[in-house]
């Protein structure tokens, strides 16, 4: 049992720190270049941990999203309902798909992430980004494998030391 | 790994389940979106919500706060010393642009007591500049950058906003030199405005003495008394502040007194003068004198001064008084 509230803690901590890094405020020439953090993780715990999350939980951490980030609200639960559900629908195949071609993966899912986004923002009125817009997705999938190994790494580790 | 599946294999997960929720879910967001769009719910639920959110924006700018007042504490030294230096460079140049600002000022302000001097005159006058000042104890004279290309002769009268300064004695063809009213080899016919009483100021040499001499022992002359031009001579039109009379005492040989006078004229600050133009060359005596001073039955002066102080139309007479108040050594 007390693993399992040590995934737990992994799982909530991460997401969480997935909104921190969100909102961590970068210089200005920085600022497109920041990956999209939380549907980083998402689609790791989709992949990795399916029994632990569901549309429904990322329309929740959306939702917190939004409170924090302070944009839409809606918004980003959108994107991430959207998201999950694209990886849990194809999640068997992703799974095994060696690191470059998940990357790969990954970069086309934040794209999709992107175009909704800018759906969103034009249907609210918003006036069309500038091209710096398109980076984020490069960068997610450049920080991708990273990603998966840290949680990767973090989740073995603890499991080893319980063991 | 094995992992608790409740229900059949995702491979072949229902999809038409999974559709309909994320249908739903998609639904929810935009109906969400829309309301908060026209309502403005995100802004209330945050404002609500405030006490949780403001600590998470906390937590998420610590790490750059943080490395920020690192960057600050592990700066070099040499860093900060040439921060240090450029900065008190700026500094100074700051303050030397602020101190031209005020010497600018300063200089506006005086020229606008000069406009005023013109305006108050309704004279022609030309403003001309001091190149060069020369207070030594045997030479007074300024330069001025205005000369006989300007219009500029020799006899000109040198005013500024507060008195006479001199008269021009030597043009060249962009400058003139002046000979002030302290120089040992000026003097000028001066009145005392109190009691009317008539003298010649000579130069002493120093930049803040002059001397009127010859003034009988009884004559009515106290200290605080203002002397301006009588306009007796012709070459100083009448009524400009020549200076105060700061002491009286006997002159060396016990049979008159002499004052000591303080120009008038800021001799030793002005940067800005005035050149009175040509006056209508007198060719009698000068006109009616001003009314200065107190009338003539309670002036404590002998009857020739009183004579005097009225127009007499006597050539002799000026001629006389000319020689006197010209410039001595020409």
């Amino acid at each position: 049992m007390n693993r399992q509230r040590t995934q737990t803690w992994i799982f909530a901590g991460s997401l969480a720190l997935s909104l921190l890094l969100m909102l961590m405020p970068l210089p200005q020439t920085l600022a497109p270049f920041k990956p999209y953090w939380p549907a980083l993780v998402l689609i790791y715990w989709v992949l990795e941990a399916p029994e632990r999350t569901s549309i429904g939980l990322a329309f929740a951490v959306g939702l917190g999203a939004d409170l924090l980030d302070g944009a839409l609200l809606g918004e980003q639960a959108l994107r991430l309902a959207a998201l999950t559900f694209i990886v849990l629908r194809f999640r068997s195949r992703l799974r095994f798909f060696p690191m470059w071609q998940q990357a790969l993966a990954v970069l086309v899912l934040l794209l999709n992430d992107r175009i909704l986004l800018l759906l969103v923002r034009l249907f609210a009125g918003d006036a069309r980004p500038p091209a710096t817009f398109w980076l984020s997705p490069l960068i997610g999938m450049l920080a991708w494998p990273f990603v998966f190994l840290l949680i990767d790494d973090v989740r073995a580790r603890l499991r080893a030391k319980e063991a | 790994m094995a992992l608790p599946r409740k229900e059949s294999s995702p491979i072949f997960a229902d999809a038409a389940a999974g559709t309909l929720r994320l249908i739903g879910y998609l639904a929810l967001a935009c109906v969400l979106m829309v309301l908060d769009h026209r309502n403005g719910w995100l802004y209330r639920a945050r404002y609500v919500a405030s006490a949780a959110i403001e600590p998470v924006y906390r937590i998420a700018a610590w790490p750059a706060q943080t490395a920020q007042n690192l960057a600050v504490a592990f700066t070099e030294r040499a860093g900060l010393i040439a921060d240090n230096n450029r900065l008190r460079e700026t500094l100074l140049l700051a303050q030397a642009r602020l101190n031209r600002m005020g010497a600018v000022a300063e200089q506006n302000a005086r020229l606008k007591q000069l406009l005023d001097t013109r305006r108050m005159l309704g004279m022609d006058v030309q403003l001309a500049r001091l190149i060069d000042v020369d207070l030594g104890a045997a030479r007074n004279r300024a330069m001025l950058d205005v000369g006989a290309a300007d219009g500029v002769h020799v006899g000109q009268v040198v005013i500024d906003a507060h008195g006479v300064m001199g008269q021009i004695v030597e043009t060249l063809p962009h400058t003139s030199i002046a000979l002030l009213v302290t120089d040992p080899n000026h003097a000028v016919p001066v009145v005392d405005e109190r009691s009317g009483l008539r003298g010649i100021a000579h130069g002493s040499g120093a930049p803040d003495r002059l001397l009127v001499s010859d003034i009988p022992l009884s004559a009515d002359v106290k200290p605080g008394d203002h002397i301006s031009t009588s306009g007796l001579g012709g070459r100083f039109p009448a009524g400009f502040p020549v200076g105060t009379i700061t002491a009286i005492s006997p002159d060396p040989s016990g049979l008159f007194a002499q004052a000591i006078a303080q120009p008038a004229a800021a001799l030793a600050r002005s940067g800005e003068v005035l050149l009175l133009r040509d006056q209508p060359e007198p060719v009698g005596p000068p006109g009616p004198a001003p009314p200065v001073g107190p009338p003539d039955s309670l002036a404590n002066s002998p009857p020739a001064d009183v004579s005097v102080q009225r127009p007499h139309p006597s050539p002799p007479r000026h001629t006389d008084e000319g020689d006197k108040s010209a410039v001595t050594h020409r």
